[in-house]
């Protein structure tokens, strides 16, 4: 697949590439590497967090929900579409690279500007799933053996193993009014009138109300790590993609001026396009280690 | 359509961009199927899980985790262009990324080596054992 180099080619002598490489993309290709390092360094903290505790949180059960699909029970569907989101901006992206190679000002226009369209579907993707587990509801039992209803941060999460009937009825017996109403008000989702009925209840009414719902249940406190990886490494891709979209929107405006053609040569649209491709790139090991296995 | 085209002036020799949009159209078919191979994969772990061994799961992870090295194959050399530089360029590239053989292995043992002192309790000396020698009796001086 290598190019054939032209016979008594000097490349060391100075003034010309070493690589057949511009000096620009050289160094873009260099800043890749030590990213992908900085991104490969803080997968393998996490897999040896991960691989060091008995129990880490199930992706099937933390990433199962769709926007507009209530409480249906979705796994890996929400995390496909980004994935294929990428993919195709990806695709974009490299018609774009392709278009330039050809001097044709319309068609990088035209892909940059899909290119850009779909980084942004991407980061909306993102931040729909942020805002879901910041703000969710799952019930837990926390080190005091009382239940509390938990959202998954940074500092906690719901995702540890599931408890066993008599050790939910124990914790339930030990959580205070409070908490059993916030609990029984998880179960009738924005019902307004239940919510003032529950609060009237006594303890022990509430705990009835709450054990006999079927869709009930709560779990141990899952590993403390969790989020913080989670939103550490996906929020550190989130930023590449973020700025790559702003690299991506100062291309196409310096396409539409005319300036690559005045340069004779699109090879910035090469330089943006590699580091669009990386982002892709990790976004395939982020997939990989936090949503996948 | 040909129209005046420099290149940068480092640049010996004009790379071929003579070939049509059919490979990369190729390249984003094969990473579809990919990934929706893993993504059956990884369905197959959610909905049998519970019933599987640990060799079975653990050898559907590893195919898992080479369809995405593929992938990684495909992006690199197809859509970055790596394949179509010359080959010393590619290897400074490459050949670096190499260390990433030793960094996952040690680290991904480490981890399991910390989870078994954890449930062996193989990391703190039990108390009987930890006993302070006896200082040796003084000698009095005659």
């Amino acid at each position: 697949m290598a190019a054939t180099i032209p016979a008594g080619t000097k490349w060391w002598s100075g003034g010309k590439s070493p690589f057949n490489v511009s000096y620009g993309k050289v160094m873009m290709w260099y800043f890749l590497m030590s990213d992908a390092f900085t991104f490969g360094a803080f997968l393998i903290s996490y897999g040896t967090i991960r691989f060091s505790v008995n129990h880490w949180a199930d992706p099937n059960q933390v990433f199962n929900s769709f926007p507009f699909a209530g409480h249906a029970n979705l796994p890996l569907a929400f995390v496909s579409l980004m994935t294929f989101i990428l993919i195709f901006s990806s695709v974009t992206m490299v018609l774009a690279v392709h278009e330039g190679h050809h001097m044709n000002r319309k068609g990088v226009e035209k892909y940059m500007l899909l290119t850009i369209i779909g980084g942004l579907g991407f980061l909306g993707c993102q931040a729909w799933e942020w805002t879901h587990l910041l703000t969710g509801e799952h019930v837990a039992m926390l080190n005091d053996g009382t239940l509390s209803v938990l959202p998954t941060t940074v500092k906690m999460n719901p995702w540890g193993d599931a408890l066993s009937s008599s050790e939910m009825m124990a914790a339930l017996q030990k959580t205070s009014h409070q908490q059993l109403v916030a609990i029984a008000n998880t179960l009738h989702h924005g019902a307004e009138g239940a919510h003032h009925a529950v609060e009237s209840l006594t303890n022990q009414e509430l705990i009835n109300q709450i054990a006999s719902n079927s869709a009930f249940h709560a779990t141990h406190t899952g590993p403390i790590a969790f989020g913080g990886y989670f939103f550490g490494i996906t929020g550190f891709h989130g930023f590449h993609v973020f700025s790559g979209v702003i690299i991506n929107i100062v291309m196409y405006i310096k396409t539409k001026l005319g300036h690559f053609d005045q340069r004779g040569h699109y090879e910035m649209i090469e330089k943006a396009g590699l580091y669009w491709h990386f982002v892709d790139l990790v976004w395939v090991f982020v997939f990989l280690c936090f949503y996948l296995v | 359509m040909e129209t005046q085209h420099f290149e940068n002036p480092e640049i010996t020799f004009q790379p071929d961009h003579s070939g049509g949009t059919g490979k990369i159209w190729k390249i984003f078919w094969v990473l579809s199927l990919l990934t929706i191979i893993e993504l059956a994969l990884g369905y197959f772990l959610y909905a049998k899980g519970e019933s599987l061994g640990y060799a079975t799961i653990l050898a559907t992870k590893c195919v898992i985790g080479i369809l995405t090295l593929a992938k990684a194959y495909y992006i690199v050399s197809v859509f970055m262009h790596l394949g179509d530089e010359i080959r010393n360029f590619i290897m400074t590239i490459v050949v670096p990324l190499v260390l990433f053989v030793w960094f996952i292995i040690a680290f991904l043992a480490d981890g399991t080596s910390w989870k078994n002192l954890r449930n062996t309790r193989g990391g703190s000396r039990p108390a009987e054992v930890e006993q302070v020698k006896a200082a040796p009796a003084e000698k009095s001086a005659h």
